[in-house]
């Protein structure tokens, strides 16, 4: 099936939506995301505020709107910067193999021994928390889910006849690399990265979640959770809506995957 | 068609129609189809594929999933009885009983995780009630007769262990093991290296004519058919365009289109020095249009065929042919 | 048997791995920027007190005997000392291997419980409504943070309904189920939209698979098609999915267990990481990666059992 299915379309609709929502937060609300009105603490959702406000008297639509960009943000560098590192590599050790792939494999294999999530956790305790060293933990990690991908994509396509006939044509690896092979090859890496986004978003609201991520004035969807968490039972809204968010962003996210794997035909796509 | 009505019919077909809905429309695959094999004979069905030969060995066993197939009219009489109105637990019971199938591949025909011997006598322990030990020396039994050797110790081989021609003759086993009264062979032996099939239809004669069963055997090589059937139907479009005793149609075809499948078999010797092949493309099934399916196709082609209907008519006794000017096809 | 060298040929092939991530965890300690023992005292301590400390854990060595050592005494189950809890980590970490276990184990359970029959049923009624919202439902699931539905459902069923405790690991074995309910749960929600879409891909493979258009026609039931034919076929990926997201249940967990205060391994890290109890997060480290490898042996001495053919692999 490749055409354009509903949920590609609503998938789109949504995030352009929550993008733009972030883009234009200061027009949005009348409200500063950091300034604190303890006169205004603990109220429910409302005319005034729509999502009601935290313990410190912030709005926490306000709040919400502004994370947008946090989160978005970080869940698009995790995501696309260790997708180009591991696509590149992954489908460069797949065309020469030899010594390079045998050692790439190796490390990867190593990594995805560990739990994502305790080896960021690990690698946080080394670096310390905050926005900075998250990116540098999920740079360090992330590329092996993509590399695994594009390899073995790569053992596939390498032998096919194109590029058998480029490599008897003498062209350089560059450019059977990156001319003939990667077209072919990125379908399922952009498949995952969908879903790999909804991860790092999850990933990144978790950490700050649990006290090691996006330090603390910064709206932030998974530090606002945290920071209702105890006051469950009598403001509900303060954990609620702010993780509402994140399903909203993390459906709209998935839809357009789900839109996307239609559209590139349905190849088997292994992720996890 | 059909001449009087033979005594001897154990599978009567009529007008048998059937019709797949997809988008955009249905496809009719069989055009009011009727055929009858008798106790004991062999009818070779064949055409190209698309034709629905193997659309038509799966309605006869109810074995089409619908949606999106759909039965719109006629009958199969399986000893008089009415096969498209039995419930479906009496049709079950059929199955592999009275009528048994053996399909084109079988590297997939056989379940990967389960041993061989265990799906062969299957159908034992489900339909005769046999206890898994007495299933296992009758599916002992089995294999040995349809020639593989070292039966006893193979029983409990998987699939993955034998090649592609003894698996053939597992599902022939597993499709014989209670004894059917009618074989349904949808291209046994295309899947298989030349040498292998050859064996294979030897064998299928073999089981045949040692219980006395009647068997359709479909195949898109009419050299295959031609070597083991007592009579034949081809079919085109789904419709059936000649059916007749096998030497009649092969000595004296009396349609273009089964002239054009003896010239493009490779088994057919007389013609195997220089093959010729059957120009164009089998009409669209979703539309049909008025007039003979065969004439885009046809050399013999008059104007009359684009317009008026076509329908089997006997051209010799027991013979018939679905072409208006069958005397002019030589 | 064949089994003994199936076994132990995949523990062979792990061998560079087990050695990649005892330097994973080895290198948790002496990547940490600065002195990690001035760190863990964090400057109560004299440089005597920082001296001996680190000549007690050997960190004056050069570095390759040290990890040398860190292996050597890592096969005896030896993780070194906690400064801070003053015990030995093997035994901080044994005591919380027990509830993260149950934990892991009860979440497979349920989410196997609630994938097979919704997988079941989608696949039966392929691009139909049930298809259609069992497929939604599997995408929103998805995209819920674990934190945020570990909260709905205290809010949901502990605070409000009081069905289940919101807290703690609780007494005996049945009080474990109890308390593990609502986290097992929680893990689950994330992890059967993923075994869903696996198993209702296999099943509908499996029933167009010819073997099964063979077995109708040998006169069989639907039913007994659906359990000998389909489900042992689609069992296969079942498996391999439960065993490629060990990983992502584990990384579940952590969070899990934070939101229920379940004193397990997750607990463990997140409390060792903010206190900078170093030797505890390597002996975690050492310990998260063995559960994953040992699960996906597991998983593969599954699948040999279930079809032969991966037996050579």
């Amino acid at each position: 099936m490749r055409r354009w299915s509903p949920s590609l379309w609503i998938g789109i609709g949504l995030l352009a939506v929550i993008v733009l929502a972030g883009l234009f937060a200061p027009w949005l609300t009348p409200y500063d995301p950091l300034r604190q009105d303890y006169g205004a603490a603990l109220r429910p959702p409302g005319p005034g505020h729509w999502f009601g406000t935290d313990s410190l008297g912030r709005d926490i639509f306000t709040r919400s709107l502004y994370a947008i960009r946090t989160d978005l943000v970080i869940g698009f560098w995790t995501t696309y910067v260790p997708m180009v590192v591991g696509v590149l590599l992954g489908a460069y050790a797949g065309l020469v193999r030899g010594w390079f792939d045998t050692v790439l494999m190796r490390v990867i294999d190593t990594a995805l021994a560990f739990p994502f999530l305790v080896l960021i956790i690990v690698i946080l305790a080394i670096l310390g928390p905050g926005t900075q060293n998250i990116y540098i933990a999920v740079f360090l990690v992330g590329w092996t889910m993509y590399a695994r991908l594009a390899r073995a994509e790569m053992l596939v396509e390498g032998g096919k006849d194109y590029i058998l006939a480029a490599r008897t044509l003498g062209y350089p690896t560059s450019r059977i690399l990156l001319r003939h092979a990667l077209p072919n090859i990125i379908g399922s890496s952009i498949v995952f990265s969908m879903s790999d986004f909804v991860l790092n978003i999850l990933l990144v609201s978790g950490l700050s979640f649990l006290g090691l991520g996006v330090p603390a004035p910064t709206p932030e969807w998974g530090a606002m959770v945290a920071e209702g968490k105890d006051f469950m039972q009598q403001a509900w809204w303060i954990s609620t809506l702010p993780g509402l968010m994140i399903v909203v962003t993390g459906v709209a996210l998935a839809l357009l995957g789900d839109g996307l794997t239609h559209r590139l035909g349905d190849r088997h796509v292994t992720g996890g | 068609m059909s001449p009087a009505a033979d005594a001897g019919a154990l599978l009567r077909v009529e007008a048998l129609e059937i019709a797949f809905r997809v988008r955009g429309g249905d496809v009719l695959a069989t055009r009011g189809v009727s055929f009858e094999v008798r106790q004991g004979e062999t009818l070779g069905l064949v055409g190209e594929s698309g034709s629905g030969k193997s659309v038509l060995c799966r309605a006869l066993l109810r074995l089409l999933p619908s949606p999106p197939a759909q039965i719109r009219g006629g009958r199969v009489l399986f000893d008089g009885v009415d096969l498209l109105a039995l419930p479906e637990a009496r049709m079950r019971e059929i199955r592999g009983t009275d009528i048994a199938m053996v399909f084109q591949n079988p590297m997939t025909s056989l379940s990967p995780v389960w041993p061989i011997g265990d799906q062969v006598t299957e159908g034992l322990r489900i339909h005769r009630g046999l206890s898994k030990s007495a299933a296992r020396d009758r599916g002992v039994e089995l294999l040995r007769a349809i020639g593989i050797p070292d039966a006893a110790r193979r029983y409990d081989d998987h699939p993955s262990q034998w090649s592609g021609g003894m698996l053939q003759r597992a599902v022939i086993a597993m499709a014989m093991a209670c004894g059917p009264r009618l074989l349904l062979a949808d291209e046994p032996t295309t899947a298989l290296d030349v040498t292998i099939q050859e064996q294979i239809l030897a064998l299928l004669a073999d089981l045949q004519a040692k219980n006395g069963m009647a068997m359709v055997l479909v195949s898109h090589d009419i050299g295959v058919v031609a070597e083991t059937c007592d009579r034949i139907a081809v079919m085109y479009a789904g419709t059936l365009v000649e059916t007749g005793p096998a030497a009649e149609v092969l000595g004296n075809p009396r349609h273009p289109y089964t002239l054009g499948l003896m010239r493009s078999s490779p088994r057919m010797d007389e013609h195997a020095t220089r093959l010729q092949p059957i120009p164009g493309q089998p009409p669209d099934l979703a539309r049909p249009a008025p007039g003979c399916p065969f004439v885009e196709r046809c050399t013999f082609a008059r104007d009359a065929c684009r317009h008026e209907s076509v329908r089997l008519r006997e051209v010799a006794p027991g013979h018939a042919s679905a072409c208006l000017f069958p005397e002019s096809v030589v | 048997m064949w089994i003994f060298r199936f076994v132990g040929l995949r523990l062979l092939q792990a061998i560079p791995v087990l050695l990649g991530i005892t330097l994973v965890a080895f290198l948790a300690i002496h990547l940490v920027p600065g002195d990690p023992v001035r760190i863990m005292l964090q400057g109560r301590a004299s440089d005597a007190a920082v001296a001996e400390i680190n000549a007690r854990l050997g960190l004056d060595q050069p570095l390759l005997v040290q990890y040398g050592r860190f292996v050597g005494r890592a096969v005896t189950g030896d993780l070194g000392t906690s400064i801070i809890q003053r015990a030995p980590v093997s035994k901080i970490v044994t005591e919380r291997l027990i509830p993260s276990s149950f934990l892991l184990a009860y979440a497979t359970l349920l989410s196997v419980l609630l994938a097979v029959p919704l997988a079941v049923w989608a696949a039966a009624r392929r691009d139909r409504f049930a298809d259609h919202v069992i497929r939604i439902a599997g995408t929103v699931s998805f995209a819920m943070p674990s934190f945020w539905i570990g909260l709905i459902l205290i809010l949901g069923f502990g605070l409000t309904l009081k069905w289940f405790p919101i807290a703690g690991f609780g007494q005996g074995f049945w009080g474990h189920v109890r308390h593990l309910f609502l986290p097992a749960l929680t893990i689950a929600l994330f992890l059967a939209p993923l075994l869903i879409q696996s198993l209702r891909a296999a099943m509908l493979d499996a029933m167009t698979a010819e073997h099964v258009e063979v077995a109708r026609a040998k006169g069989l039931g639907e039913r007994r098609i659906l359990f000998k034919y389909v489900l042992r076929a689609a069992l296969i990926p079942v498996v391999t999915i439960l065993a490629v997201n060990i990983g992502w249940m584990v990384s579940g967990s952590v969070i899990v267990e934070a939101v229920f205060s379940v004193a397990g391994l997750g607990m463990l890290l997140v409390h060792a990481v903010s206190t900078r109890d170093y030797p505890v997060i390597q002996g975690l480290t050492l310990v998260f990666a063995l559960m994953v490898i040992g699960v996906n042996l597991l998983a593969d001495v599954a699948c040999a059992l279930i079809d032969r053919r991966t037996r050579n692999a």
